[in-house]
């Protein structure tokens, strides 16, 4: 039996907590703008994507007969993920209805660029599996310190800079307008995107590794309102089930990603279930002291709707 | 207030395309500071087009356009600007508070640090009205409450040129009635206000000048008083209406 002294004191079981805990707290930033952004998608598009950049790495690896053979595994992700980031960003910009497709391309390029690439490196996709599904064994100090390095940089832009960010996810055009950095803080996002998925590729896994930034911010959204609320819940959701989940994994042989992502999504169903709960309650206490916001809506499209008829017809006399 | 002589914006042979359809053609507009101006006309007449181009979301495809002498694509004139967008369901789907999203007024090319709990937050919901409000998700307000809040994030800039789209679409008449003498106070503090609209309605007196566009082209630029019909290719739907004697009466087909 592993006693939480042993946690705390072997590498082995050390480093992916520190990890855990970093992938819980930068994810659901990351998730938040995402969200905002109705880009809920671009993070798997990523994790496919670096999984081509592991392939890759293992093939640089080979060629340069490094030790261990994946040693410049972490390496091309990253690489891989922030080119995809850049490229996808790219379309967004130049054409707005493609942008679903070049996702799904990405989808099944990164898959397919992966196994061709890693078989090419002399490795077969069984390889690849740790990458896609994660795994507690692989992590080593250096891959703590890339970890760590790109937990800070996520961390500073995302909260340092998240007034900013979340003026040009919520609305754009108004942003624009301000004279702020549109461009460069969608680069930005998609660039802290990136960092995210290779951060937690290793333990997550490359196919799981968008549920942690998407599904605890779904999450907080049915309990709080508000985006630095919505986000900072988020946080908390998230490190308590990265952490959970791999504690878990430590007892039981199970794949920390896919614990880890259950773990995400027994929180939301939980959420979901209070705010039904909570309202359903508040809805049968005391009247509203003002008229429902949708039905107050409906009048006034109606009310608009007279407006435009009004100012549609010719003007003639009676109208001043 | 106003800093210079120069005109607050100065469009020149304005062509601007959308999707591959010239929506303004040759457009011209020269606004001078402390004017009121409207833009008028139907809808699809480029309206909001000439606006968005205005405040530089929107690339000239030919043409000028410059806002207090400078390029409008240059971020420092835009602090001196306020933009109230068209009530739009594009909101990003984590819906910012009243207070969140009025704090993101403040944000200019220079400026990018969190400021919630900033005074002038507070002061701006106010004067629209929301004060009691500041904690709500703009989802969960009315749409009339939306575009005040829209306002506010406006007016938190202390503009110099506040620029509005359509501001009294879905907005009742209390509603419209704060607004409009919202506006009378900014003019009179010397902002420079251009604003897209159906009908002048109470602004009627208020309005320095109108300018009408028509298929992307300025068909009138002067007085709002004498101002042509807004939509005169429309004249034949009041014909088609029934005669007055036969409101009211039952059809019966022949």
């Amino acid at each position: 039996m592993i006693s939480p002294l042993d946690i705390l004191t072997s590498d082995l079981l050390r480093y992916p907590l520190i990890i855990a805990v970093l992938i819980g707290l930068t994810a659901p930033v990351v998730g938040t703008y995402l969200v905002q952004k109705r880009l809920s998608l671009l993070g798997d598009g990523l994790g496919h994507v670096a999984l081509t950049g592991v392939a890759v790495g293992w093939l640089v690896g080979a060629w340069t007969t490094a030790t261990p053979a994946d040693l410049l595994a972490i390496p091309g992700a990253l690489a891989a993920s922030v080119i995809g980031a850049l490229a996808i960003e790219y379309v967004r910009e130049v054409s707005h209805t493609s942008r679903d497709v070049a996702l799904a391309i990405m989808f099944y390029g990164g898959i397919a660029g992966g196994v061709v690439i890693i078989q090419l490196a002399g490795g077969t996709s069984q390889n690849l599996m740790g990458y896609l599904f994660g795994s507690l064994s692989t992590v080593t100090a250096p891959d703590l310190l890339i970890a760590l390095v790109l937990a800070v940089v996520v961390l500073v832009i995302g909260i340092g800079l998240s007034s900013l960010l979340a003026a040009v996810t919520g609305d754009e055009e108004f942003a624009r307008a301000s004279g702020l950095p549109v461009r460069t803080v969608n680069i930005l996002i998609a660039v802290m995107a990136a960092l995210t998925v290779t951060l937690s590729m290793r333990i997550v896994g490359a196919l799981m590794v968008s549920a942690l930034m998407i599904v605890p911010v779904a999450a907080a959204q049915q309990l709080v309102v508000g985006f630095t609320r919505t986000m900072r819940t988020a946080m908390v959701i998230a490190v308590v089930c990265a952490l959970g989940g791999l504690l878990i994994t430590v007892y039981v042989d199970l794949p920390p990603g896919g614990v880890i992502v259950l773990a995400t999504i027994a929180v939301y169903i939980v959420a979901l279930l209070v705010r039904t709960v909570l309202g359903t309650r508040s809805r049968t206490g005391t009247a509203p002291t003002e008229p429902d916001a949708e039905t107050r809506t409906r009048q006034e499209r109606s009310a608009e709707t007279a407006h435009e008829v009004a100012a549609a017809r010719p003007h003639t006399g009676w109208q001043r | 207030m106003n800093r210079s002589a120069e005109p607050v914006v100065e469009v020149r042979g304005a062509n601007v395309q959308l999707s591959g359809t010239r929506i303004l053609h040759d457009v011209d507009l020269r606004i001078a500071p402390g004017e009121m101006v409207a833009l008028l006309g139907a809808n699809g007449s480029g309206k909001s087009t000439l606006l968005r181009a205005v405040v530089g979301v929107l690339p000239l495809e030919s043409g000028s356009a410059t806002l207090f002498g400078q390029e409008v694509h240059r971020a420092a004139v835009h602090d001196r600007l306020g933009y109230v967008p068209q009530d739009s369901s594009e909101a990003g789907s984590i819906p910012a508070t009243a207070r969140e999203s009025v704090a993101s007024g403040l944000l200019t090319s220079r400026s990018w640090w969190p400021r919630t709990r900033d005074p002038r937050v507070r002061t701006a919901l106010d004067a629209v009205g929301l004060g009691d409000l500041a904690g709500r998700p703009i989802t969960r307000m009315s749409g009339g409450q939306r575009r005040r809040v829209m306002l506010a994030r406006a007016l938190v800039r202390e503009p110099e040129f506040l620029v509005l789209d359509e501001p009294f679409s879905g907005v009742d008449l209390s509603t419209q009635q704060l607004i409009a003498s919202l506006f009378r106070e900014l003019t009179a503090r010397g902002t420079t206000i251009l604003v897209v609209l159906h009908e002048t309605g109470m602004l009627e007196r208020d309005i320095t000048r109108a300018v009408v566009l028509d298929h992307g082209r300025v068909v009138h630029d002067g007085d709002a008083g004498d101002r042509p019909p807004l939509d005169p290719g429309h004249e034949h739907l009041l014909d088609s209406l029934p005669p007055h004697e036969c409101l009211g009466q039952e059809i019966h087909p022949a």
